[in-house]
């Protein structure tokens, strides 16, 4: 006969077994987020596509063809990196808002209410398989071959932007009950993230040749850069996607002196061995890790006074 | 040794009342120091434990925290300090259709709602068909919930919550929605988990319901367990403490000014005929007599019954109501319940002793034991006097007859032959 200990300590290993007790309710809130959502809608499911869509030709409209960032198939490059990017920046958008949003629930219901937290997550995990299945196929038209070898990358990334954006959600989603400004801080935030990371540039290209070339005094800044584990989700699945660490450049430059045409080599991803990849990711599923039991302690410390300040 | 199906250990829980909640980081800046607050003790060290089986009864007024200790024990609040630890599977209805998606359909609503408290899949599926059943909705079961009548809500709720086979089963006044029949149906059902041995908390300002359901009653006051015992007890010293409520009305709850439980003897409050002081007036009563003319003894089904309440003011006060409950046998609910405001009678006290008298004229009942409850009270005014008295005496009744039930009544019969109907 199971004991339940309702108390003001928080027990993590007790937390844990919990919340892996509740797998069902997880499976089922997920499902019935989705549903609610596109309940009365037309598409339904299918808008889930239109706005990354959207975002896409907006990107490639700007960069591509008005700022002529001369990178071929640069729709493959920017999807690689802006779906996982948006799954995490909607997860942590709508996981902040969750327990305030949903207060008739978690006043009036015992269970662990990260999941509520970690549900957005998943929901949102949902939407980005769907989302990728689209990009597959747009690889397919546009006859663009990932790199095949290192299809495990992705799954260890994929873990990564999970686990950290899981650990945020359930993070902000408690602070958020008592103070309500982090929802509108974080979508600054996410804003600003979004451009810290290299979706829509080049991290080597323009920024670190950039760095290297221009202030080479500030190229430490780089570690810093690469702190961000988002930084290393979105590099590789831009290794894996698109493949092509060096692209010769569909602009014309012009060679100083000569003005003799030609088209520059460009080097659009990081010169790193694979390995690399599986290094940095390794590191930062650990330490997401770390960051999530620490979410997940800190959530059940304030979740105590939940039903009072709901 | 016996493992408790439920233990209190010394729960307090103390809330932080905001004057005015400054929840912004800018308001916050700006008022550094403005969070004027006040806390607020719901529940003071209230420890008690429940055993498998039994059947306990929360009673207490609106803010005695009643709501605060279940919720306490269902894990939707953490105490300040102290623990409770809950054996087995628990299923709360704290309020009706609390967990419900309005969007989606009672169908899938029971399965989220099953999830929450934890039930598997296959066990849902298992039961399904019962919960619909249960619940009485029928087709609406495929509709949307946010087009259910509250009644609905709470029929699907309790559905679920009895169907997934708890040990423990948590019930807050929810069975004051719904129908005189669901209601009978929810009671029927709280029965029958009561003779599987299951462990039932019931929480209900219906102080009847719980003297019909409970075979134990805790009362609390002031976020203070001060009752603990039989519930014919409990519920006179919560009548007399809700009327004491009404006179303070308004007083921020700091702490009790009344004598703490004292663990050694489990029944506070057994003193003799409730008496209370209001200010300067008081009604006490002092005892209450029954009596039927020219029978020593019980009385026999049908005679006449006096039932005497000999008083005692401090002042003479005018327009009172005086109440008369007559119980089931041995307790229970109640079968007739009159005053003086239905009978049509004004009622003006007198200063000092003095008696008043109900005259039934033919008690109907067959043979028993059946317990009075009196009441005294002034109309006007909350801070005015009060008096009640709880099973304050007993009628015995006996029956020569040979019919059977409850009441005895006039009637004849007989069989017509000449064909006409």
């Amino acid at each position: 006969m199971t004991v339940r200990v309702v108390s003001a300590e928080v027990r993590l290993g007790a937390r844990l077994r919990e919340l892996a007790r509740s797998r069902e309710l997880l499976a089922n809130l997920v499902r019935t987020e989705i549903k609610v959502k596109y309940k009365n809608s037309a598409l339904g499911i299918a808008w889930t596509m239109v706005a990354p869509a959207i975002t896409l030709a907006i990107y490639y409209f700007v960069f591509g063809v008005l700022l002529k960032a001369g990178v071929p198939d640069y729709v493959i490059y920017l999807a690689s990196g802006l779906l996982v990017w948006n799954f995490f920046a909607a997860s942590v958008l709508t996981g902040t808002g969750v327990i305030v949003g949903r207060a008739g629930i978690v006043k009036k219901v015992a269970f662990p209410r990260e999941i509520l937290s970690i549900a957005t997550v998943g929901s949102q995990a949902v939407y980005v398989a769907l989302q990728w299945i689209v990009l597959a196929a747009l690889m397919v038209v546009f006859h663009h071959a990932p790199d095949w070898g290192a299809l495990p990358l992705l799954v260890l990334a994929a873990a990564v932007a999970t686990v950290f954006a899981a650990a945020l959600a359930i993070l902000l989603s408690a602070v958020n009950v008592y103070l309500r400004d982090t929802q509108h801080l974080i979508e600054v935030l996410i804003m600003a993230w979004f451009w810290a990371t290299p979706v829509v540039y080049s991290y080597w290209n323009q920024l670190y040749l950039n760095l290297a070339r221009s202030y080479p005094g500030w190229l430490w800044l780089r570690y810093l850069y690469l702190a961000n584990p988002m930084t290393a989700v979105v590099l590789s699945f831009q290794r894996v996607l698109y493949a092509k660490t060096t692209v010769v450049s569909t602009t014309t430059a012009y060679r100083p002196g000569t003005g003799a045409p030609y088209h520059p080599i460009l080097q659009q991803l990081p010169p790193w061995p694979i390995s690399t990849y599986y290094a940095l990711l390794a590191v930062m599923l650990i330490a997401c890790g770390a960051l999530l039991l620490g979410a997940i302690k800190i959530f059940g410390r304030l979740e105590g006074n939940f039903a009072e300040e709901l | 040794m016996t493992q408790h199906a439920i233990e209190v250990r010394d729960v307090t829980k103390r809330f932080r009342l905001h004057k005015e909640r400054h929840k912004s980081i800018k308001e916050r800046l700006l008022h550094p120091r403005s969070g004027a607050y006040t806390d607020v003790t719901a529940l003071h060290e209230v420890a008690f434990t429940v055993e498998p089986g039994q059947t306990v009864g929360i009673i207490g007024h609106n803010g005695s925290g009643k709501s605060t200790l279940l919720k306490t024990i269902c894990g939707v609040l953490q105490p300040t300090t102290g623990e409770v630890l809950v054996r087995g599977k628990l299923a709360g209805l704290l309020e009706l259709g609390a967990g419900f998606e309005p969007e989606l359909s009672g169908r899938d609503n029971i399965y989220l709602n099953g999830s929450m408290l934890g039930i598997p899949k296959v066990e849902l599926d298992r039961v399904f068909d019962d919960i619909v059943a249960f619940s009485e909705l029928g087709a609406f079961i495929d509709h949307q919930v946010k087009f259910y009548s509250s009644g609905m809500y709470v029929r699907l709720g309790f559905a679920v919550a009895v169907n997934v086979d708890p040990d423990v089963l948590v019930v807050d006044e929810v069975l004051a929605v719904g129908d005189e029949r669901f209601q009978r149906k929810c009671l029927d059902r709280i029965g029958q988990f009561q003779d599987e041995g299951r462990t039932i908390l019931f929480v209900s300002q219906a102080a009847e319901q719980v003297r019909a359901v409970c075979d134990r009653v805790l009362v609390l006051h002031h976020g203070e367990l001060v009752f603990d015992g039989e519930p014919g007890a409990g519920i006179r010293l919560f009548r007399e403490r809700l009327n004491e409520v009404d006179a303070a009305v308004g007083a921020v709850v700091e702490s009790s000014e009344l004598t703490s439980p004292d663990p050694s003897a489990p029944a506070v409050v057994e003193a003799a005929p409730a008496t209370r002081a209001a200010g300067a007036r008081s009604i006490t009563i002092d005892q209450v007599t029954w009596a039927c003319p020219g029978v020593v003894g019980a009385v026999p089904t049908g005679g006449e019954v006096h039932v005497c309440i000999d008083l005692t003011t401090s002042h003479a006060i005018d327009d009172v109501v005086v109440t008369l409950e007559l119980l089931q046998r041995g307790g229970g609910e109640v079968m007739v319940r009159t005053d003086t405001d239905v009978l049509g009678i004004s009622v003006d006290l007198v200063e000092g002793p003095q008696r008043f008298t109900f005259y039934l004229e033919s008690l109907p009942f067959l043979d028993g034991d059946y317990p009075v409850n009196v009441g005294v009270q002034s109309r006007h005014g909350r801070e005015d006097a009060f008096a009640w008295a709880e099973e304050a005496t007993t009628i015995q009744v006996t029956y020569a007859g040979r019919g059977r039930g409850m009441v005895e009544l006039a009637m004849r019969a007989d069989l017509d032959v000449s064909g006409a109907r």
